[in-house]
């Protein structure tokens, strides 16, 4: 998917993750904060990078600020703000394909 | 060398006889020779012992550099006597390589963090360390690494001469002209003063600071006026709303409810449950809604508690009003029903840290206890509890009295979630070993119930009970299914505080933190 426009998914509630997607430069571009950082950085970069691939993002700037979000949570986040930075994110939604 | 929980220790820390953990009452029926301080002899009769200024009573007591000050921490997050007694010495007077000997240390003494990164405050030593100042000493700024103590192993390390006490610095909701304290009758009451007792008996100089002076004798005195050099007023010792809360609430979380119920089931399926039984809780959610449950029991099988220690809140207070508990003796006060009761209430007492939990005194209260109910940021599957260092390995906390009650008593239940957030409670190894694992005896999560195996007898317990459990192990398995298998946290060599055992052993080190990098794969 083509990120077309900024968007946002998610909060800064405790267990929660704020997603921001931004058109980028041809690669992914992430930046990462969490409270859980020191045991669950790598963890949480990989779940963010998956997630993108198996949405066919590729050229992205991507924000993640992580309060302790299971890996459900930053999928679901992630996946939201990618669908409404392409104003896909009303109606048919690939439900058990690219998002499960 | 590796101590008895496994934590590696640097020799160089084992200097002057100094041993690492090797288990539960290693130390038992060894001598200990006691300190004396070297006091100020004060024959010629004295009208009242004011002095005008924090400044004047440091100076009479010969106030230096390199000195050892000492305070306790009844005034919580709303003291103020740590931070005004520490500006007079360093910025009014120039004091440098000073050590802190606290009680506890919180939130409310971040701006001691900016003397430690100035070098002028050289030396912690405490249960508690919090906010900036853990910060600042987790990034390995103070001289020295900071010496962290149960409130059982302070008055032991203070009545050894492990710790001298130059001045100590008593903080009195009242007190008299010439020195006799008490935590009750002013206008920043705090109840008992506990942890200040030994302080005052071991110091060589006391100062007393208060905002309340009353007529002489302010009786029955916690601090006696004996042992007092000098008595300074000032404005305010403390904000009365953050040193005790309004009332401890029992919790209303379904979860905490659970397993709350689930610890008074454990407690009530034991041998020890009986007329007279001893208890002691904290006052996280859980382990306070315990005394909820607990008292249904009680009802069900018309027995009554026989005394209860602790950290004291209304809730225990209130049984001891309707009778169901005959003596509640206490070292702090949490909240305002249990400040306003003490030595009011018929069988309220107040007692001192080592009356309370010294190991290496004749025999504390916490070794008469059948229960105590505790938390824990961590427990690992050897039953070590962490309740000291953060996740990202900063220091954030206080062993308190988690260590010493636990291996007094007959029965020690850690009851907390499996996980918070993403952090999995349950673990393989916890970040600090506060309280060894062979202290531990049951752990009751929202997932189940673990019975350390060392305690055969309490699993027959349950099994007779019908209550279900299951090994730590599987407990760790299944926080880790839900929350990932945390990545190891990344440290430097440098040693930022030393984890005194109760017993003045080596039980961990906490090292500097690494800044963090995402490991590579």
């Amino acid at each position: 998917m083509e990120i077309l426009k900024p968007a946002m998914a998610g909060t800064l509630e405790s267990s929660d993750a704020q997603v921001t997607v931004e058109p980028g430069n041809g690669k992914i571009q992430l930046s990462l904060q969490s409270s859980v950082m020191n045991q669950y950085g790598r963890q949480i970069r990989e779940t963010v990078l998956e997630t993108l691939e198996r949405l066919e993002v590729q050229s992205a700037k991507v924000t993640v600020v992580d309060k302790g979000a299971l890996d459900c949570t930053l999928k679901a986040r992630v996946e939201c703000a990618v669908f409404r930075s392409c104003g896909q994110s009303a109606a048919n939604i690939p439900w058990g394909g690219a998002v499960r | 060398m590796k101590n008895a929980v496994g934590r590696d220790i640097p020799e160089y820390l084992l200097a002057n006889g100094k041993e690492v953990y090797q288990g539960k009452n290693y130390m038992d029926g060894k001598y200990i020779q006691k300190a004396s301080p070297r006091t100020r002899r004060y024959e010629t009769p004295q009208e009242s012992k004011l002095v005008d200024s924090i400044r004047t009573a440091m100076e009479q007591c010969g106030a230096k550099s390199g000195m050892t000050f000492s305070f306790h921490h009844h005034l919580r997050d709303g003291d103020f006597v740590v931070n005004q007694v520490m500006k007079v010495a360093i910025e009014e007077m120039g004091l440098e390589d000073i050590t802190i000997a606290a009680s506890s240390l919180g939130n409310a003494h971040d701006p001691i963090a900016n003397y430690i990164e100035q070098g002028k405050v050289v030396g912690i030593q405490t249960s508690g360390i919090r906010g900036r100042m853990g910060e600042v000493v987790s990034a390995g700024k103070l001289k020295t690494p900071a010496i962290i103590r149960s409130h059982g192993g302070r008055p032991r390390a203070i009545e050894g001469g492990e710790v001298h006490i130059d001045i100590a610095f008593i903080a009195a909701p009242t007190s008299d002209c010439v020195g006799n304290c008490r935590g009750i009758g002013g206008k920043s009451n705090c109840g008992s003063m506990g942890y200040a007792m030994t302080d005052a008996k071991y110091a060589d100089h006391v100062v007393v600071v208060t905002d309340c002076l009353v007529d002489f004798p302010n009786m029955p005195a916690s601090v006696e006026a004996i042992d007092v050099d000098a008595v300074v007023v000032v404005d305010s010792i403390g904000n009365p709303k953050k040193i005790a809360s309004a009332a401890a609430r029992i919790s209303q979380n379904p979860r905490d409810l659970m397993m709350a119920e689930n610890v008074a089931k454990v407690i009530a399926a034991t041998p020890w449950f009986k007329e007279g039984f001893s208890f002691q809780t904290g006052v996280g959610g859980p382990s306070l809604a315990a005394n909820l449950f607990l008292e249904k029991y009680m009802d069900e099988q018309g027995i009554k508690m026989g005394w209860a220690i602790g950290g004291i809140c209304g809730p225990m207070v209130e049984l001891l009003k309707k009778g169901k508990v005959g003596k509640v003796i206490d070292v702090q006060d949490f909240d305002l029903d249990a400040v306003n009761s003490i030595n009011q209430t018929p069988g309220h007492y107040e007692m001192s840290a080592s009356q309370y939990a010294n190991p290496a005194n004749k025999g504390a209260f916490v070794n008469k206890l059948d229960f105590v109910v505790l938390a824990a940021l961590e427990i690992d599957t050897g039953f070590n509890v962490n309740v000291l260092t953060g996740s990202d390995g900063v220091l954030r906390g206080a062993p308190g009295g988690h260590p010493d009650t636990a291996a007094g008593s007959k029965v020690c239940i850690i009851v907390t979630p499996l996980t918070r957030g993403r952090m999995a409670t349950v673990c393989e190894h916890v970040v600090t070993v506060t309280t060894p694992g062979d202290c531990v005896d049951v752990l009751v999560t929202d997932y189940g119930i673990a019975v350390n195996p060392l305690r055969p007898d309490l699993i027959e317990c349950l099994d007779k009970a019908g209550i279900p459990h299951v090994t730590i192990e599987s407990l760790k398995e299944k926080a880790y299914s839900l929350v990932g298998r945390p990545d190891d946290l990344q440290w430097e060599d440098k040693v930022v505080a030393v984890l005194e055992a109760r017993d003045g052993t080596i039980l961990d080190v906490v090292r500097k933190i690494k800044p963090y990098t995402i490991p590579e794969d």
